[in-house]
């Protein structure tokens, strides 16, 4: 028998096998197929047909028109704005991510150092302002650009600052006060599973730590607890790429849209913009593969760089 | 569950501290604690008292964290308001119940049942779903609101509660969170249960779900608390069918407008808003955190 004949032999043979697996677990496929169907049509379909519109002009009215990567030329070439929402998005997500995700870490790790009775009600406090939802806008109040905002008031009574500030609408503080506001409301569902994760390690490997020497608690950190909760690293990181690149309500809600001189808008309020405001559909799917592409892009890097914490 | 169940116990006896704790760390610990954790109740500490503050108060100069004389005027203001809208109070509650129970419960069946065959056999294309479960759960409702909004004008369901409801099926971090936990019930519980002749149906229906019970509330609270504040809602413009939460937003008015003849109703309003999310999770807490203890995303 030639080669070829035998490739096509085992191919073949796979194939059958398959099909008789496939066969075999065929009541599987009916539980999977009702969550496969509403999922593939409202979270997968969305995001191919996204994938397909970046490379037309539609205008939902005209049926769309394929024009190549003209689409992405004009983001990167003649949109000045989007490299402005890009650079934004990308300063947000390099601050807001890792120091979240980091802080998140901590603090339950923290947390799960206090006497058990108060941990729940420090959780509570932490994940408040995540589940909290519009509460946010709290922190409009808050950063008031009269002398009637609170941030001011306060400042002016220190003596910090002699006249109000514009938090809100004057570029030099409109970043930081956005990083503050999304820092304090992302700690996110990574928290939770930080809380939980911790709670769940073994303790015998911590005895077994302190046996072999283990001298105080960052040891302990680094040694035995961070490379026993990989997995929930992982999914913190999942959780804290998503938050960090998704920012766009705070920033609409909080600095107005347009924001003065574009100071924070993002690449989602761009999206929004060409999307919901002008129509230009296939401008706007092609923004918004750029962003899921960065997304994997950061998940496929964040999860190589987990992969290697304790060895 | 019950190897997990027990370790937890032991853990939660432990009475003795273990001897390469040093005290400047425990103080360390609680300063940054206590730190950190008033820069994340001074907003909602401010919006309970905000609520509460009568009219002269709210505008006071400077401004005051703490209310002086408390007042239930808001409240009962937001309350008056909402009675006498053109679209009744409790319809706005009953579009709101109704969005909420069809989708978490559909969301629910739904997904513990795919997550059972994903978790429990290997089947030609189950990890693949799964990952690509994971990898969806980056992707925000942003991303996919064009091409949602064009499906959902395809099928028609625009301005109706099924642009709502179908769509929050589809929720992967539930799929996810339920995978996970059916994963710790023991395999050879369900291959008992099938040389005993039972189908797959029940052991799904009898056996597994029974285990699973902190799942399936966690999965309840996070689908309940994504409807509160879904923007999805946007798709509904119908009045008699708008649910609460956006109702109530209408009487704030946008934030770069706010009405100030309304200060009070607004801080009232952001309280509700606030309440009901931060109720749920507090009865469901010990719950979530158990599911939450399985959420590890292995690589």
């Amino acid at each position: 028998m030639s080669n070829l004949a035998r490739y096509r032999e085992k191919k073949r043979a796979l194939r059958a096998h398959m099909w008789k697996e496939m066969k075999k677990h065929r009541t599987l496929y009916l539980f999977l197929l009702p969550f496969a169907l509403v999922f593939g049509m409202f979270v997968l379909a969305p995001v191919a047909i996204s994938i397909f519109f970046s490379f037309t002009y539609f205008n939902v009215l005209e049926s769309p028109r394929f024009i190549g990567f003209q689409n992405y030329l004009n983001l990167f070439l003649s949109d000045d704005v989007f490299l402005i929402a890009l650079r934004n998005t990308l300063i947000l997500a390099v601050v807001t991510g890792p120091v979240g995700y980091i802080c998140a870490f901590l603090f339950a790790w923290f947390i799960n150092e206090l006497p058990r009775y108060i941990r729940a009600f420090v959780t509570l406090v932490f994940y408040a302002p995540t589940i909290a939802g519009a509460a946010f806008m709290v922190w409009a109040i808050i950063f008031t650009g009269d002398e009637m905002g609170y941030a001011n008031a306060i400042l002016i009574r220190l003596g910090i600052i002699q006249e109000p500030r514009l938090w809100l609408t004057n570029p030099d503080y409109m970043m930081p006060v956005i990083i503050i506001v999304v820092l304090w409301m992302s700690l996110g569902a990574g928290f939770l599973a930080f809380i939980a994760g911790l709670s769940t390690i073994d303790e015998s490997l911590y005895e077994a730590g302190l046996m072999d020497g283990v001298k105080n608690r960052w040891q302990e950190l680094w040694f035995i607890t961070l490379p026993n909760m990989q997995g929930m690293l992982m999914f913190g990181a999942v959780m804290a790429i998503m938050a960090s690149f998704a920012v766009g309500q705070v920033t609409q809600d909080l600095a107005g849209f347009p924001s003065t001189e574009y100071a924070v808008h993002t690449i989602v309020n761009h999206l929004v913009d060409y999307g919901a405001i002008r129509f230009e559909m296939g401008y706007a799917s092609a923004i918004a593969t750029i962003l899921f592409l960065t997304m994997i892009y950061t998940k496929i890097l964040v999860g190589k760089f987990i992969s290697r914490i304790g060895r | 569950m019950g190897i997990r169940e027990a370790k937890t116990r032991r853990r939660s006896n432990r009475a003795v501290r273990r001897p390469n704790r040093s005290p400047g760390g425990d103080v360390f610990i609680v300063i940054i604690l206590a730190c950190f954790g008033a820069f994340f109740a001074f907003p909602l500490v401010f919006a309970i008292n905000h609520a509460f503050k009568p009219l002269d108060e709210l505008f006071i100069f400077p401004p005051r964290l703490f209310v002086i004389n408390p007042t239930m005027n808001n409240l009962q203001d937001l309350f008056i308001l909402m009675s006498r809208s053109w679209v009744t109070f409790t319809r706005y509650v009953f579009n709101t119940v109704f969005i909420t129970a069809a989708g978490t419960l559909g969301h629910l069946i739904i997904a513990s049942m795919g997550a059972y065959a994903v978790s429990k056999y290997v089947f030609p294309g189950s990890k693949l779903f799964f990952n690509i479960v994971i990898t969806t759960l980056m992707f925000t409702g942003f991303v996919t609101a064009i091409p949602n909004f064009l499906i959902l004008a395809r099928l028609s369901w625009i301005d109706t509660y099924l642009s709502v409801i179908i769509p929050s099926f589809a929720f992967p971090l539930g799929f996810f969170l339920m995978k996970q936990f059916i994963d710790t019930v023991p395999q050879s519980l369900v291959e008992s249960a099938k040389i005993d002749g039972a189908t797959e149906w029940s052991i799904y229906s009898r056996i597994v779900m029974p285990l699973v019970k902190p799942a399936w509330l966690t999965c309840m609270i996070f689908s309940v608390q994504a409807l509160w504040n879904n923007p999805q809602q946007n798709l509904i413009y119908t009045e008699q069918l708008k649910p609460l939460p956006f109702a109530l937003q209408q009487i704030v008015g946008s934030p770069h407008t706010p009405n100030v003849a309304r200060m009070g109703v607004g801080a009232a309003v952001a309280l509700v808003m606030m309440v009901v999310p931060i109720t749920l999770f507090i009865i469901a807490q010990s719950n979530i955190l158990h599911t939450m203890a399985n959420s590890g995303i292995k690589e």
